[in-house]
């Protein structure tokens, strides 16, 4: 242990990298260690060729190091020349495993670390923080010491490791760079997704390489390989399962890994234990989170959420001193924002605090419309103290939070929106206040909601339209808080979430149960009730069941079924936002009927007793109640005499339902389905697609499932969470006026929301050239005609300039996707073009109706 | 049904529907009343308006029957330029398409009272003869239209649930692989036979075959009958590759006759445009020749 780091920067990304090469500027002694054997792996793993873009553009880069949007090779090129030319001191192949701190124990610092296990349970270790210098351990054995760290790790992970014994031998690895350099070998890949597939597949390619290849599968044997092979794309595990039916490898299903020694391999199937020769075991298994690392640290976390990021100080200090995390790690995922963290870090450590942040321009903008001269830190500063669920964050997360909302002021009897206007952000207030209008046809009958308080949780919630028409009640000052940002607080700011559940569930009931209540009626309830994770297909409400509670759909959606004639029957579709189980409540006597979760869904669960209090109390309320049951009795009812009728049609009925809710219909907010019984297969939808969208048609019509003559094609179903929302680093995606979700021009083409969606309805591709018009065509014959030109078409006429910068923008890759024909009259093309009425675009509650019986019984 | 026409926020507005009814019952069969109508309104006409001279088609009736006539065959004509131009607006092809074809029925009697009944070996027959012609090829699509979407479907279907026709071609190609694989050991000959049949091109075969669903010459079905006639004159031994082969080339035959259903009812689907869109060319081109003779030689 020769010498102390001033600095040690862990992490060679563009945050990493940019820190270290700030620390070479002001010739601070500093060591950079990173993991691979070359600079920012995360970007190195970039697609060959990739089009890396510099998003925001109005944000101003500070760093020692350039960069500019264009080709991911010329970047890495350029950031490794100006490394060495500053000479960083770059440590490469050098992974931490552990950072501890060598000075005397921190008084009172315990850092609490909450692992959870598969089955739900969660144990709590508590580790001692110790002041530094810090000892960092790396995987080689060496150590370095250091009196600062900045993590800078990225996101990206490790690989999951293997865990039975002997897992920890060296011929267990978790990454193949060359398959074809391997030869000879009895090998074992464990783990079906893309990249074991491609792993096993590229091993035993040629028989000349004499590796005896053999794929272990948890799964069983099936010949929908959607089944057998859940992660895999579908065309890689066909391709591996014919690889298996003419013995070029052999796949194990139902088997896994009972303990590993050298040569060996004992495997445990569903026929009891085998032991097989096995030299090499290539284990890809996925990656988890680096969190468990740097929880390890002492770091802290700001909750136990997925999504949470450490808690840092405005100068990026971690809750173990000395200890800095910047990047995406940091929860700023674009690589402008990483680089200037990365100079900022190290001004902060040098000692320079008077550094104003790069951002700063930014957020001047969202406050410039704003009544009143106030600087950035003086909004900030009077937001966060105006609003209460802000209360809790640090002047860091304020500045971050501030770049995904927007604070705009309306005049005393503006609307802010309107009921039924579709809308995924949260308003707070933080000047004046607004009114909510119960009354569509009356504006005098309103319900004030003061300064300091939120609106608009609803369409936060559960995705659903606006419940409500606000204006503001006098001038007023709001901000806008994506859902993005919504989301990041909540998982931030544990007091934030939990003061907008309760308020949450508050305005639910009353809005559910109509006027006449006020939040003391239901105070108890409130407090009684509890917020509920229903997992897909688990039930809430089981038939025969005696419990009194009344549910609420707070976010996902359900389907209530009844066993009639021994066969599970569907009665009907509850969306978000809608209620069950008042009529053991009214009524008593059992359950009549199973409610169970479409998707993954919250449900908010009312104690039967206090509900009953309250229909008690008031008897406008009861009586609604009633009507609401006696509606659903009919229903009901009529579905069951239809069952003695013509059994056939309600059996039908039942699994098309059933159907639809396992292709995800019970999170889609507006999706297309195609009657077969009708589609002459003319593709005049998929054409009108393309050609009211550039193009680029977005919709695979023959693709996607079917069931019973109705086929749910490939194209984007709106979701009410949208899963390609997770993970955009941009920030591009998002739901549009009229309940789209669309990605809009910032797209950076990353690929990730293609990765995200569960349905494969993104697709990354070029804007062809303009076509010659619909008349040209139809008399003189010129272009290609209606729809999505052939590849070729363009290819020749892609007009290049010569000029890189204009020529590149013609070959960037974009995620193209649906965005239901926002702002077209008449609205989905596909629909309005289809000549048989076969293609419709409806939500999940329009469609799933009794309707459909009677339409379908005739 | 119901259909709700919602106003957006965009300012656009959406046709919103929320069961599937077909074009042939778009709004509760609307088009089918009006033109029912207007066909027992304009045979009352003919049969009671009383009117001079011998040739019916220059009465006042005759004319207007003629414009109306000629008009609704240009119109009918639209329909392809409508099932292209995807412009903005409320319009709906289905709507068009349900119109088109009852409006297109009632020409039937448009044109033949038009003619009042008098036909002969002339242009003007000619024009109607071609009309009758597109009317009929019309009928016989509606019929297309209204039975093959079902089988076409159902064709799709097996024990895992419905096939995409990419996903028959790859099928296709994955036994095709298979076969090669398993026809390493075979002799020259049957070597051979194999090969016609891996060279074979699910696509190949001429329109004819394709909507009779025939291919007497089929590569894979002679590969088949070719590797049992050579496996009957040998001596039967275990693990007999020409089995191996001859399971994989039966599997190809089924997946390949599933193939061929779907292109032959595809095919169906669009063979009787061939006859009804150039027919209409042919007819327009007669009815300008009959009204240009009308206004000279009348
Ligand atoms: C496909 C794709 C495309 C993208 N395109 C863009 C784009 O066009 N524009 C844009 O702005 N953003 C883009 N992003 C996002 C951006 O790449 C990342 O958010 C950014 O790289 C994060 O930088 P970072 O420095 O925080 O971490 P990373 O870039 O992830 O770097 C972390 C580094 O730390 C190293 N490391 C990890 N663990 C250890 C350890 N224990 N010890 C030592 N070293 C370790 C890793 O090897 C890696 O080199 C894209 C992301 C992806 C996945
Ligand atoms: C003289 C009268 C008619 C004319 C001039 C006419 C003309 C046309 C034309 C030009 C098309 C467009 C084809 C395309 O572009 O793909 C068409 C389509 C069609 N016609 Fe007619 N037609 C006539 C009568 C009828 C009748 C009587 C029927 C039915 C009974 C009918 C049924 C159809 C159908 C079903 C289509 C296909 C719609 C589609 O798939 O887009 N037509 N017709
Ligand atoms: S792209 Fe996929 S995840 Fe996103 S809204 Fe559409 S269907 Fe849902
Ligand atoms: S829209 Fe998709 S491809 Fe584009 S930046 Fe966002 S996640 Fe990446
Ligand atoms: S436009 Fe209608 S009939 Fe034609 S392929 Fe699409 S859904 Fe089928």
């Amino acid at each position: 242990m020769s010498e102390v780091y001033k600095v040690a920067i862990i992490g060679s990304g563009p945050a990493g990298m940019s820190a270290a090469s700030r620390a070479a500027a002001r010739k601070l002694d500093h060591v950079l260690l990173e993991k691979s054997g070359h600079l920012s792996d995360t970007i190195f793993k970039y697609q060959k060729g990739k089009h890396v873009m510099a998003t925001p553009s109005q944000l101003i880069l500070r760093s020692d190091q350039d960069f500019d949007a264009g080709k991911k090779e010329d970047i890495l090129d350029k950031w490794t020349a100006r490394t060495a030319d500053l000479g960083v001191n770059v440590k490469y192949n050098a992974e931490v495993k552990s950072i501890r701190g060598t000075g005397p124990a921190i008084e009172g610092s315990v850092q609490k670390i909450v692992t959870r296990a598969r089955d739900g349970s969660s144990t709590t270790t508590e580790v001692q923080r110790f002041a530094p210098p810090y000892a960092i351990e790396l995987t080689s054995g060496e150590t370095v010491m250091a009196e600062n760290v900045v993590l800078a790790i990225g996101t990206q992970g490790n690989p999951n490791l293997m865990r039975c014994p002997g897992s920890d031998l060296p011929h267990v690895t978790y990454q193949l760079d060359d398959p074809y350099a391997i030869l000879d070998e009895h090998i074992i890949v464990v783990g079906t997704g893309d990249a074991g597939i491609e792993n096993a597949r590229g091993l035993a390619e040629d028989s000349a390489q004499g590796n005896v290849v053999t794929v272990l599968n948890r799964a069983p044997k099936s010949t929908n390989v959607r089944e057998s092979f859940p992660t895999a794309k579908e065309p890689n595990a066909k391709a591996l399962v014919e690889d298996d039916a003419i013995g070029k490898l052999a796949i194990r299903y139902e088997t896994e890994t009972k303990a590993v020694e050298p040569g060996w391999i004992t495997l445990a199937t569903r026929d009891g234990e085998e032991r097989i020769r096995c030299d090499r075991i290539i284990a890809r298994i996925g990656s988890a989170p680096p969190r468990g690392f740097v929880e390890g640290c002492g770091i802290e976390f700001a909750s136990a959420d997925r999504l949470a990021f450490p808690t840092l100080s405005p100068s990026f200090e971690s809750t173990a001193p000395g200890i800095f995390v910047i990047g995406a790690l940091a929860g700023y995922p674009l690589i402008k924002h990483c680089m200037n963290q990365g100079y900022d870090v190290i001004e902060f450590i040098s000692g320079n605090t008077d550094l104003k942040p790069a951002d700063e321009p930014l957020l001047e903008a969202k406050f410039a419309d704003l009544p009143g001269r106030k600087s950035v830190n003086e909004w900030l500063e009077l937001l966060r103290g105006n609003i209460a669920i802000l209360d809790g964050m640090t002047a860091l997360q304020m500045r971050e939070f501030m770049l995904d909302s927007d604070a705009r002021f309306y005049k005393k009897g503006e609307t802010i929106f309107e009921k039924n206007a579709p809308g995924s952000s949260l308003f707070a207030i933080a000047d004046g206040s607004v009114h909510v209008r119960i009354d569509p046809n009356d504006s005098s009958k309103v319900v004030p909601i003061p300064k300091g308080s939120i609106f608009g949780e609803v369409g936060l919630i559960s995705g659903r339209r606006r419940g409500a028409t606000i204006v503001a009640a006098e001038d007023c000052i709001c901000v806008e808080i994506s859902r993005n940002a919504a989301l990041k607080l909540q998982s931030q700011v544990p007091t934030a979430k939990r003061a907008i559940e309760r308020i949450s569930t508050e305005r639910q009931l009353l809005q559910m149960f109509g006027s006449g209540l006020s939040s003391d009626d239901v105070r108890e309830v409130v407090d009684t009730a509890k917020i509920m994770q229903v997992r897909a297909g688990e039930p809430v409400i089981t038939e025969g069941a005696d419990d009194k509670d009344v549910f609420v759909i707070r976010v996902g959606s359900m389907i209530v079924e009844k066993d009639i004639g021994g066969k599970p029957v569907f009665l009907s579709y509850l969306p978000a936002g809608s209620y069950v189980g008042e009529m053991a409540l009214i009524d008593g006597g059992q359950r009549t009927a199973t409610v169970r979760a479409a998707i993954k869904s919250e449900v908010i669960r009312i104690d039967g007793e206090a509900f009953r209090r309250v229909l008690d109390a008031k008897p406008a309320l009861l009586e609604r109640a009633r009507n609401d049951m006696e509606g659903r009795r009919r229903t009901n009812a009529f579905i069951e005499s239809k069952k003695d009728g013509f059994s056939g049609v309600v059996d039908l009925y039942s699994e098309q339902a059933k159907f639809l809710v396992a292709q995800g219909l019970g999170e889609a907010t507006d999706v297309l389905l195609i009657d077969e019984r009708l589609c002459v297969g003319c593709d005049n939808c998929e054409k009108a697609c393309a050609d009211s969208h550039d193009g680029l048609s977005r919709l695979d019509r023959e693709a996607g499932k079917s069931f019973a003559h109705l086929h749910v094609p490939t194209s984007c179903r709106h979701c009410e969470h949208p899963h390609c929302m997770a993970d955009c680093p941009p920030n591009a995606i998002h739901r549009g006026p009229d309940g789209e979700v669309f990605i809009n021009d910032t797209c950076i083409g990353c690929g990730n929301c293609q990765r995200n969606c569960p349905y494969g309805v993104i697709r990354m591709d070029k804007v062809p050239p303009k076509k010659p018009s619909l008349l040209n065509w139809l008399l003189f014959g010129n272009g290609p005609g209606p729809g999505e030109p052939p590849y070729k078409w363009s290819k020749k006429n892609t007009k290049y300039t010569g000029d890189p910068q204009v020529d590149e923008a013609l070959d960037r890759k974009k995620a193209i996707k649906c965005d239901m024909c926002a702002g077209i009259e008449g609205g989905p093309s596909c629909v309005r073009a289809c000549p048989t009425g076969a293609a419709i675009r409806v939500s999940p509650d329009e469609f799933l109706t009794v309707a459909r019986l009677e339409n379908e019984g005739a | 049904m119901a259909t709700i026409a919602s106003k957006r926020r965009t300012g656009a507005s959406r046709q919103r529907t929320s069961t599937h009814e077909g074009f042939l019952t778009h709004r509760k069969g609307r088009w089918l009343k009006i033109s029912a109508l207007l066909a027992v309104a304009l045979i009352a006409l003919y049969i009671f308006v009383p009117l001079p001279g011998q040739h019916f088609g220059s009465t006042w009736l005759g004319y207007t029957l003629g414009t109306i006539g000629a008009l609704l065959i240009l119109w009918l004509t639209m329909l392809g330029v409508r099932k292209r131009a995807i412009t903005p607006g409320r319009w709906s092809l289905k709507a068009w398409t349900s119109a088109h074809v009852y409006l297109g029925l009632l020409l039937i009697v448009v044109g033949t009272l038009h003619s009042g009944f008098e036909f002969g070996w002339n242009v003007h027959t000619l024009a109607w003869g071609l009309m009758m012609l597109v009317i009929v090829s019309g009928m016989f699509g509606i019929w297309v239209y209204a039975t093959l979407p079902r089988a076409l479907s159902d064709n799709r279907y097996d024990e895992d649930g419905a096939i995409t026709e990419k996903q028959m071609v790859e099928a296709l190609r994955s036994i095709d692989r298979q076969i090669h694989d398993a026809a390493q050991p075979l002799d020259s000959e049957a070597a051979a036979l194999v090969n016609r049949s891996l060279e074979e091109d699910p696509f190949a075969g001429s329109f004819w075959n394709r909507l009779t669903g025939r291919y007497p010459r089929d590569a894979t079905r002679s590969a088949a009958s070719g590797l049992r006639q050579m496996r009957a004159n040998k001596p039967r031994v275990a693990d007999d590759p020409i089995e191996k082969v001859d399971a994989l080339l039966t599997r190809k035959e089924a997946m390949l006759a599933r193939m061929r259903r779907h292109l032959k009812l595809k095919s169906w689907l669009q063979a009787w445009l061939y006859v009804h869109v150039p027919v209409t060319f042919a007819l327009i081109a007669a009815l300008s020749a009959h009204v240009v003779s009308v206004f000279f030689y009348w």
